[in-house]
């Protein structure tokens, strides 16, 4: 379901002089469904940069990524939509919200995007954020006003509300504690067993010996500086 | 007499205003704009009216001025007493006889027939002026046909009141095309604007303004499916001549409160009066 | 959500005033659904661009290519005028930074709301005004302030009232000029909310001129970034905010402050 090869990635930085930062060469590795690849190596070692180029807010500057059969390397916007829409599911680290919304709406949204209606949508959301127990009484509440945890389980929550075939999953159980870390280590294995394809960075090694089929480790694909 | 040209206006200008007029004939309800001279009266006078008149006059012609409706008061008295010194025509109060009507903010309750020649004094010619002030705007507007605004205006007026409450000087459509301002007449005189035989003008001198309703041009007063245009009146009937279907003005007869209505059509009260109609008053007054 | 053209396809739009340049060979796609950014400094062509597409200036050359509903794709600039006028109010809005350059200040919030309905032909007064009162509704406007005029709203509420005032004839494309610009943080939240909400709902079609980077992250699915009258930069929203590839666009994403 993703199909790295000879990716290459470089950072000109025309503020700095017109630095070139070459930070990967030769990237290259596969995703089947049912899945779930751990990406390792140390850190800027270049996981983040290959999870956002395959997320699409990465340019790729050479080789080809390809999601469920769509080349992500000069994709035209409309399209990478379009995958993001239906095909590409992503737990970021980071939650970006219109302030204001209240958190079920936050969560049912992909699935109002798909057109599913707000009741069904809604419905769904609530399950999946009362199984990441994020209380009842929260629900109509902006997550911006969380904290750190209780947003990066509504993030999971956004991220886990439609069973996308493909996912992208950035430290998921970062700052979790053990009981919502089982919850989410749950998710991911159901995701799997439906045959999702799944990639990962975690950084929790117990998380990646339960959860991952396989690991790669990016580091063959980083530029000696 | 001979000191001044026929009709006080030179042949040019009256020629430069024929011209205006045959244009705003030709294109219902559009405002033509033309040189509106200096005349001697003020501004608020009938100035635009009166230029018209000139360019239309020929000595053969019977002219009538009304003003309110009326054809004693100073300023129709004074605008006919201008034209009989400068063109030397003949006049008459009787709207049957008249070739030629002057009138400000009536018209007459005697129908018009072919022949005869309407023309308006106008104070501002733009019905779009004070929803749009921008002249360039609605000028646009107009050459758009782009008159949602208008509705606009009588939207508020019923939000406000309850219904349209603009009694004079309401907007019309001529000929299915341009909205018109039709001069400060009361609305119960809109149904006599449409389908007239008369050829209607109007002149307004301080805005260099001139437009027309050629006979039989339908003219149609703007409103709203749930609140159709009525062409009201006060509920009484003269004072005078009895008549109920006449368009009234309220007269304060002393200082205790005491009041009546009468035509504020002074020939159509007359004439009836002479055929023998009489109001609850009548007496009281002979 | 996409048909067989793009709603709206902008080819070398050009725009000089005398020897400066406004914009020059401006050309994109918008597909139907789509939400545009464009950012830039003061300056930069991105008010000019939004003028020429909406109609409020011409452009010395190019094309403005609109899906329209009844013909099919038809450049607007070489439409007769009444036939564009007739589109700005059926099925364009343009929302201007400030409101008073949207709404009529002197006429009730009613009226303003009505105002585009009755210039396509409606004209039964209680199906007005029954329709402006479900708009007021939709952008958090008491039914009870109908009759107000904007003059005694708030900023932000001014601003909705706007947005109402253009979406109710249910258009597909709108212009949006700085929306939330002049507007406290909280009450640029809200409209934010709102307008998100209401491109979904209406599978409205928009483009965004703003020079508010997190405004254009939040609302917008694709990015265009200008400097100097031309487009230095554009592609999906995040990829040219996360990776920006132009000296400029490194620059206008570096001097953000972060909160």
């Amino acid at each position: 379901m993703i199909t790295v090869r000879d990716v290459a990635k470089r950072f000109t930085l025309h503020n700095q002089g017109g630095a070139v930062l070459e930070v990967m060469d030769g990237a290259a590795l596969e995703v089947g469904a049912g899945e779930c690849v751990g990406l390792v190596g140390a850190s800027g070692a270049g996981k983040s940069t290959l999870m956002r180029m395959i997320w699409g807010n990465y340019r790729i500057d050479a080789g080809s990524i390809r999601v469920a059969g769509v080349e992500l390397a000069g994709a035209a916007p409309r399209d990478v939509i379009a995958l993001r829409r239906g095909t590409l599911g992503h737990v970021s680290q980071f939650l970006r919200v219109v302030p204001r919304v209240p958190t079920l709406e936050v969560v049912a949204e992909p699935l109002r995007v798909l057109g599913m209606d707000a009741t069904e949508a809604e419905t769904r959301a609530g399950a999946i954020l009362s199984r990441l127990n994020i209380p009842e009484r929260l629900w109509p509440l902006s997550p911006t006003t969380f904290s750190g945890g209780e947003q990066q389980r509504v993030n999971i929550a956004r991220g886990f509300v439609h069973p996308w075939p493909v996912l992208l999953l950035d430290e998921p159980t970062a700052s979790l504690d053990a009981g919502n870390r089982a919850v989410v280590l749950s998710l991911i294995e159901e995701a799997r067993n439906r045959g999702a394809a799944i990639l990962g960075i975690f950084h929790d090694e117990g998380a990646r010996t339960q959860v991952c089929t396989r690991l790669v480790d990016v580091s063959g694909f980083a530029v000696a500086a | 007499m001979s000191e001044y040209n026929f009709a006080y206006l030179d042949e040019g200008t009256k020629r430069m205003i024929r011209r205006a007029i045959l244009k705003a004939v030709a294109v219902p309800g559009y405002q033509v704009p033309f040189a509106s001279r200096e005349m001697p009266m003020p501004y608020g006078w009938g100035t635009g009216g009166v230029q018209v008149t000139a360019a239309c006059l020929t000595p053969a012609d019977r002219l009538k001025v009304i003003d309110q409706g009326a054809d004693d008061t100073t300023n129709a008295v004074s605008i006919r007493k201008f034209f009989q010194r400068t063109a030397g025509v003949a006049t008459t109060e009787r709207t049957a006889e008249a070739t030629l009507i002057q009138t400000r903010h009536r018209i007459p309750e005697t129908p018009l027939t072919e022949g005869q020649i309407l023309i308006y004094q106008v104070p501002i010619p733009e019905p779009l002026r004070f929803l749009e002030p921008r002249e360039t705007e609605t000028r646009r507007m107009h050459a758009l046909a782009d008159y949602g605004l208008m509705h606009v205006k009588l939207y508020e007026d019923i939000a406000r009141n309850g219904e349209i409450a603009t009694s004079y000087a309401y907007p019309v459509q001529v000929a299915g095309r341009h909205v018109m301002d039709p001069s400060p007449i009361p609305k119960f005189d809109n149904p006599k604007l449409s389908d007239s035989p008369a050829l209607q003008l109007f002149g307004a001198g301080r805005e260099q303004r001139i437009y027309a309703v050629p006979p039989h041009t339908q003219v149609i007063s703007l409103d709203f499916d749930d609140h159709p245009f009525v062409a009201s009146k006060a509920p009484h009937a003269c004072a005078l001549c009895g008549d109920d279907g006449s368009y009234l003005d309220e007269v304060i007869t002393d200082d205790a409160g005491g009041r009546m209505f009468v035509c504020s059509d002074t020939d159509h009260c007359a004439t009836r009066r002479a055929a023998g109609h009489a109001g609850t008053q009548a007496e009281a007054i002979a | 959500m996409s048909g067989a053209h793009p709603l709206l396809s902008v080819q070398g739009l050009t725009k000089s005033y005398g020897a400066r340049r406004g914009c020059a060979d401006v050309s994109f796609d918008l597909w139907p659904g789509e939400v545009m950014g464009i950012v830039g400094e003061s300056g930069s062509g991105k008010s000019t661009l939004l003028s020429c597409m909406a109609g409020n200036l011409t452009p010395d050359a190019g094309a403005v290519v609109f899906d329209t509903r009844t013909s099919g794709p038809r450049d607007v600039l070489a439409m007769p005028e009444p036939e564009r006028r007739m589109l700005a109010r059926t099925d364009w809005a343009f929302v201007h930074q400030n409101p008073r350059d949207g709404l009529r200040m002197g006429v009730s919030a009613g009226g303003n709301v009505g105002e585009r309905l009755m210039g396509v032909g409606a004209r039964h007064y209680g199906q007005i005004r029954a329709q402006a009162t479900d708009w007021l509704g939709r952008v958090e406007i008491a039914a009870e302030r109908i009759d107000d005029r904007p003059a005694q709203f708030s900023g932000g509420m001014q601003q909705r009232l706007q947005i109402a005032r253009n979406l109710v004839t249910g258009p597909r494309l709108v212009f949006m000029d700085e929306p939330t610009g002049g507007l406290d943080v909280s009450v640029q939240a809200r409209l934010l909310d709102l307008m998100r909400g209401l491109v979904r709902q209406m599978g409205l079609s928009a483009v965004i001129v703003t020079h508010d980077l997190a405004v254009v992250r939040l609302l917008a699915d694709r990015l265009m970034v200008m400097k100097d009258g031309l487009v230095v930069e554009e592609g999906l929203t995040d990829q040219v905010l996360d990776d920006p590839q132009h000296a400029y666009t490194q620059l206008l994403v570096s001097s953000v402050l972060q909160v």
